[in-house]
């Protein structure tokens, strides 16, 4: 089954068309990567997707619930890590997940098994009892994304989850979200080559809100001709022009 | 339920910001003793205790607005509440989420206000109970204001409006620091307009035990506080659905 099933999804801000027409459907369980520079509309597909923002045309279907009709059965399904770290700053990394537990309503009990559980998954143990703003940059990102899986999503959204961070936190980043991959469906939007090859199941390469090509990474390779990804991704956008 | 664990969040993030403790408490106390010191040395009644603490203490509220617009503001620059809009929060959870818990610290601020008087010599009575409460309506009216700003301003225009313009405009036009009739003319006009001289009358009237003094002014202070309430849900229902 789809688990998102976008159909001429399309957001314009006055003049100006950011997602154009995007038809999409990922499958459940699969890493999927919007993979696009800078102004390509990854981040305003991820908002109409998670209901963030409305689309001007079109609509999609997260395990069949309308974004349009139906957003509060979508947002029961799905989790977002943010492309800015969206953590509360003077709360502990404990309290921020208890924070993000009682907001969904878990009795005390399952806030603890739940935290408890989220804190191994995702490493946050020698930092529980700190700040999240004194937190580096690639444990506020682990945070980031334990926060959005409190709800138990069966779909998660990762914007950009890896900018800005030095390479090693972005390995240690990576083999989290390996370790997530199969157990739920992932969009991960992102500008970096090496991040959608090596993660990803699929890859949707997007320029100007459109969608110029999908594939795993060695069939779009395949399809620009290259044997390198990223030359693929440059002559896949470059032919449009 | 879920807006007592967003209040909890919205109290500590306030409270645990040691700026906010500075400004919000150290502020006000050092404006007593320090007027008070000067009280001592001068011939005239210019601070004399029981007209300074009420003044202190409605200057002292206009530190809310600055806490509660620049942790909303935060909020919104940092994509935090984009992460809040994904959760069943409705729109009733936000607003009473971001207000109610300021309302305790801005009682609990004018509290310590009245315990530092009382040791500078406040005479110890009921009324000072009273006038406490009667900061609620005040730090209704300032805490929307901080919603309002919240949801209109950046994190640093917050800064620059709230932080610098908010509290001089409370300094200045609330009669605190002098008699607005020794300024007259246009200047005392505006004050009257606005909702500072009044808060700070109706303060003085209750902590004076003089309740029939608290009107016209109570109704200013009730006036404003209505309509900085409705502007302040208008403000962030508009950015909620803007963003």
């Amino acid at each position: 089954m789809d688990a998102i099933k976008a159909e001429h999804l399309t957001k314009k801000y006055k003049d100006l068309t950011v997602v154009d027409g995007l038809d999409l459907a990922v499958r459940e369980g699969e890493l999927f990567s919007l993979l696009g520079v800078n102004g390509a509309g990854k981040t305003t597909t991820i908002k109409m997707l998670s209901c963030l923002t409305k689309p001007t045309g079109g609509d999609a279907y997260l395990l069949g619930n309308s974004i349009v009709s139906n957003t509060a059965e979508v947002k029961k399904s799905i989790g977002v890590s943010p492309q800015e770290t969206a953590i509360a700053p003077n709360l502990t990394v404990r309290e921020n997940l208890e924070f993000m537990c009682g907001l969904h309503g878990f009795s005390r009990e399952k806030r603890k098994q739940k935290t408890a559980d989220l804190v191994e998954r995702l490493g946050l143990a020698q930092v529980l009892g700190k700040k999240a703003e004194k937190l580096s940059g690639g444990y506020q990102r682990r945070l980031s994304i334990a926060m959005a899986l409190i709800g138990e999503p069966k779909i998660l959204f990762l914007d950009e989850p890896t900018l800005g961070l030095d390479v090693l936190a972005r390995s240690d980043l990576w083999d989290v979200i390996r370790l997530l991959k199969g157990k739920i469906t992932m969009i991960l939007t992102t500008h970096y080559m090496e991040e959608a090859q090596a993660l990803s199941d699929r890859v949707g390469i997007m320029k100007d809100g459109r969608l110029l090509a999908l594939g795993t990474a060695e069939e779009l390779k395949a399809r620009a001709g290259k044997d390198d990804f990223e030359e693929a991704f440059i002559a896949i956008v470059k032919e449009t022009v | 339920m879920r807006i007592l664990i967003f209040s909890g969040r919205t109290a500590k993030e306030i409270l645990r910001d040691p700026l906010n403790l500075g400004f919000g408490l150290g502020f006000p106390l050092v404006l007593i003793f320090l007027l008070s010191a000067i009280q001592a040395n001068i011939p005239v009644s210019l601070f004399e205790i029981g007209s300074l603490t009420p003044g202190v203490t409605v200057f002292g509220l206009s530190f809310m607005t600055l806490f509660s617009a620049t942790l909303l503001a935060k909020d919104r620059d940092s994509a935090f509440l984009q992460r809040l809009y994904t959760t069943p929060l409705s729109a009733p959870d936000f607003v009473f989420g971001y207000a109610l818990p300021v309302l305790p610290i801005a009682l609990a601020q004018g509290a310590v206000c009245y315990v530092a008087a009382i040791l500078l010599g406040l005479p110890v009575t009921l009324t000072i109970l009273y006038a406490v409460l009667f900061l609620c309506p005040v730090s209704l009216f300032f805490i929307a204001l901080g919603l309002l700003f919240g949801s209109a301003l950046g994190v640093k225009q917050v800064g620059g409006i709230c932080g610098a313009l908010l509290t001089n405009l409370t300094a200045w036009l609330s009669g605190v620091w002098f008699d607005l009739d020794l300024v007259g003319g246009i200047f005392r006009k505006i004050a009257n307009v606005l909702p500072f001289v009044h808060a700070v009358e109706m303060e003085r009237a209750v902590l004076n035990g003089d309740f029939s003094g608290i009107f016209p002014h109570v109704w200013w202070v009730l006036g404003y506080a209505a309509a900085a309430v409705a502007l302040a849900v208008y403000f962030f229902l508009r950015q909620m659905k803007r963003q």
